[in-house]
């Protein structure tokens, strides 16, 4: 059972037309050509273009792969394809078992309707049979967490029980290969949690296709990862540490300083890093590195000397630490003059990745902001350790009983 | 354990035969889903309505209402319809109402599906057969209606009558199989359920619905050659006791249907995923 090759994609590609009508009349075309067989080769014609080129990859059971780009990058083409929703132009697709889709949860939903008669609908397009549903009903409402209201319409549940009810019902499936596009992304953390811990129970025993913006989730997960660009495959591979970097290096292109509030007292004229590599607008550190960071902020009109703080985001916004330096002091400055300010950060244990600091000023620790900046400084840390946290702890064996 | 494989490619090209087989088998094996998704829309249907299965019929009740008035005021004069008039035209419009709805619903049932279609493999023939099942749940309440008219209009039982379930799944097969040809392209441009929607307001006047066939005459003739007015008189026919005027036409008809249902079916089949394409 195990190595087997559940999906096998040869030189997939798939055409789409950018305008609506030129599509509805080259979709009415299509369809005699279908009925002839249409065993001509695909050319574009006027208005198309290649959603998808030329992709291939094989996926084995206890396999994940992740697809990653942009949005419009033909992810979800290349999704409907396996899924067998549209064919390709070229190319084969072969896919082995039972195949579960999480692209919609909650397909067949009538608000009207009670949570328990949507189940029924629900796992009936999901294409269980009657006396399935009828044996794993209690299984689903309590999984869903719902109990209390599943006879209550579902136009009146909020989303997030809609998602919830929804994943309930394809939890059930037992799919031999298993697409998910994104549905992962809504819900609370609990929900969240609880969908991982499934996936982490079926994956041994099937073949999986995740597309997803979030890199956490898909380096927690997947073990091969095709990177997508314009229908094309520029990375491919199961070095998935390396498809996250170029995935969001391809962000890196309009990285500048954003101002997010100011009182008009300072302005920050420069921030960088001493002594440190800069490359494509990034200053490149090694894990664990000692960094010392200089800025210079132009007082426009304060009295004394702002108290400086900073805040580290990782390439996803999220924030991962921040520093308040020690040994700040509130001395006399002069209005329109430079003020040069060095910090030292000390041994930056964070992970491999991207990140951003935020430069703030303000009157003393946490009061009264002067000025604010995202971006002031983005750097990249290098680590031979690929990891999906933000830290990697500096750690070692020191005794074995 | 051996794995069902699905090989997805351009061409399909699968044999006639085979596409047939997979489509029958899939319309077959849909019946659950099917089942639920009509319950689904019957339930919310009703559930949201205090006047409920009144509107089931209302439409041709109307037009038939219209045509008593009509003819019993003398504004139109009408030649002898072989029956009482109002029983005459009360089975006229409902069983018009039942073809038009089965030349609608494989459009209709495609069209309300358009959501999952674009995100869910499942067995589009469950579309056609849950269309088919609220059909019939609508045609049982019109039929009910047709009885009772029978009764109240003093034509009562007679043996005729229980061919009627037989001869209006006819015109069912017949509109459905209409239905489907006209589904992959009325899902592409909206003009076409426009035109079918106009088109069969007008063909209601070349058709017997709530006059009887001229003697003689160009109408006479228009009539004959459309295949309506077989399925319309014969169906009135066995609802009336008359004996069935056109039954050559009528086994055409069923034959033709039938064999055209299963080309219909597998047209069908093959057109969803160019549909899937250009909608979603």
């Amino acid at each position: 059972m195990k190595d087997d090759i559940l999906i096998e994609v040869e030189h997939l590609s798939k055409k789409f037309c950018k305008d609506l009508k030129a599509s509805l009349w080259y979709g009415f075309k299509d369809l005699f050509a279908a009925v002839l067989g249409n065993k001509n080769e695909r050319i574009l014609r006027d208005k198309e273009f290649w959603a998808v080129k030329d992709i291939s990859f094989k996926v084995k059971r206890g396999e994940c792969l992740g697809l990653i780009g942009h949005n419009g990058a033909g992810k979800s083409t290349l999704l409907k394809m396996l899924n067998g929703l549209i064919t390709p132009d070229m190319g084969v697709i072969k896919i082995k078992g039972k195949v579960g889709a999480l692209i919609e949860l909650g397909a067949g939903f009538n608000g009207i309707l009670s949570g328990r008669e949507n189940i029924y609908n629900n796992g009936a397009v999901l294409g269980f049979t009657k006396k399935e549903i009828d044996s794993k009903v209690e299984a689903i409402i309590d999984f869903a967490e719902i109990r209390e209201f599943i006879d209550m319409p579902v136009q009146h549940y909020s989303s997030g029980m809609k998602v919830r009810l929804g994943f309930a019902v394809a939890a059930q499936m037992e799919p031999d290969v298993l697409i998910i596009d994104e549905v992962l992304a809504v819900g609370d953390l609990g929900f969240i949690l609880k969908c991982f811990k499934r996936i982490d129970l079926i994956l041994p025993n099937t073949a999986i296709i995740f597309v997803s913006h979030s890199m956490p989730m898909v380096s927690r997960i997947c073990n091969q990862i095709i990177l997508m660009e314009h229908g094309v495959s520029v990375f491919q591979g199961e070095d998935v540490a390396k498809a996250i970097d170029m995935y969001y290096n391809s962000f890196l292109t309009n990285e500048s300083s954003d101002v997010v509030f100011t009182d008009n007292s300072i302005e920050l004229v420069s921030a960088s890093f001493d002594d440190v590599k800069h490359e494509n607008g990034m200053y490149i550190i090694n894990w664990g590195d000692t960094i010392k960071v200089n800025c210079v902020i132009k007082n426009l009109n304060l009295k004394t000397t702002p108290y400086i703080s900073f805040a580290i985001y990782d390439k996803e916004q999220r924030g991962v630490a921040e520093g308040f330096p020690n040994g700040q002091s509130f001395e006399a400055i002069e209005t329109n003059n430079e003020v040069h300010f060095s910090f030292i950060f000390k041994n930056l244990y964070l992970s491999k990745g991207v990140y951003n600091i935020t430069f703030s000023a303000s009157e003393d620790y946490s009061r009264n902001i002067y000025y604010k900046v995202h971006k002031a400084i983005t750097f990249q840390v290098e680590s031979e350790r690929e990891i999906w946290t933000s830290f990697l702890i500096d750690s070692e064996l020191i005794s074995r009983n | 354990m051996s794995l069902e494989t699905r090989i997805y490619r351009k061409e399909n090209n699968l044999k006639f035969g085979r596409l047939i087989k997979a489509s029958f088998k899939d319309l077959i094996g849909s019946h659950f889903l099917a089942k639920q998704l009509a319950v689904r829309d019957i339930r919310s249907q009703y559930r949201q309505s205090y006047l409920g299965i009144i509107w089931a019929f209302i439409t041709p009740l109307m037009t038939a209402l219209v045509w008593v008035f009509l003819n019993n005021t003398g504004t139109v004069q009408l030649t002898d319809t072989g029956a009482p008039y109002p029983v005459f035209a009360f089975t006229g419009t409902l069983i018009w109402s039942i073809i038009t709805e089965s030349i609608h619903t494989p459009l209709t049932a495609t069209k309300g599906a358009k959501g999952i279609l674009s995100k869910i493999n499942f067995p589009k023939e469950a579309l056609i057969l849950s269309g088919f099942y609220k059909l019939l749940f609508n045609s049982a309440i019109k039929v009910a209606l047709l009885v009772f008219f029978v009764f109240a209009f003093g034509v009562g039982f007679h043996w005729y009558l229980l061919l009627f379930p037989l001869v209006l799944l006819v015109a069912i097969l017949f509109g459905m199989t209409l239905g489907l040809f006209i589904t992959p392209f009325g899902m592409l441009y909206n003009d076409v359920g426009k035109i079918i929607s106009v088109g069969l307001g007008f063909l209601m006047y070349i058709t017997p619905v709530v006059y009887a066939i001229p003697k003689a005459g160009f109408m006479k003739t228009i009539m004959e050659l459309n295949p309506l007015t077989t399925l319309v008189v014969t169906s009135r026919n066995v609802v009336l006791g008359h004996p069935p005027a056109y039954l050559f036409n009528f086994l055409m008809i069923l034959v033709v249907s039938f064999l055209l249902f299963f080309i219909a079916l597998v047209f069908y089949r093959m057109s969803i995923p160019i549909l899937v394409e250009r909608n979603g």
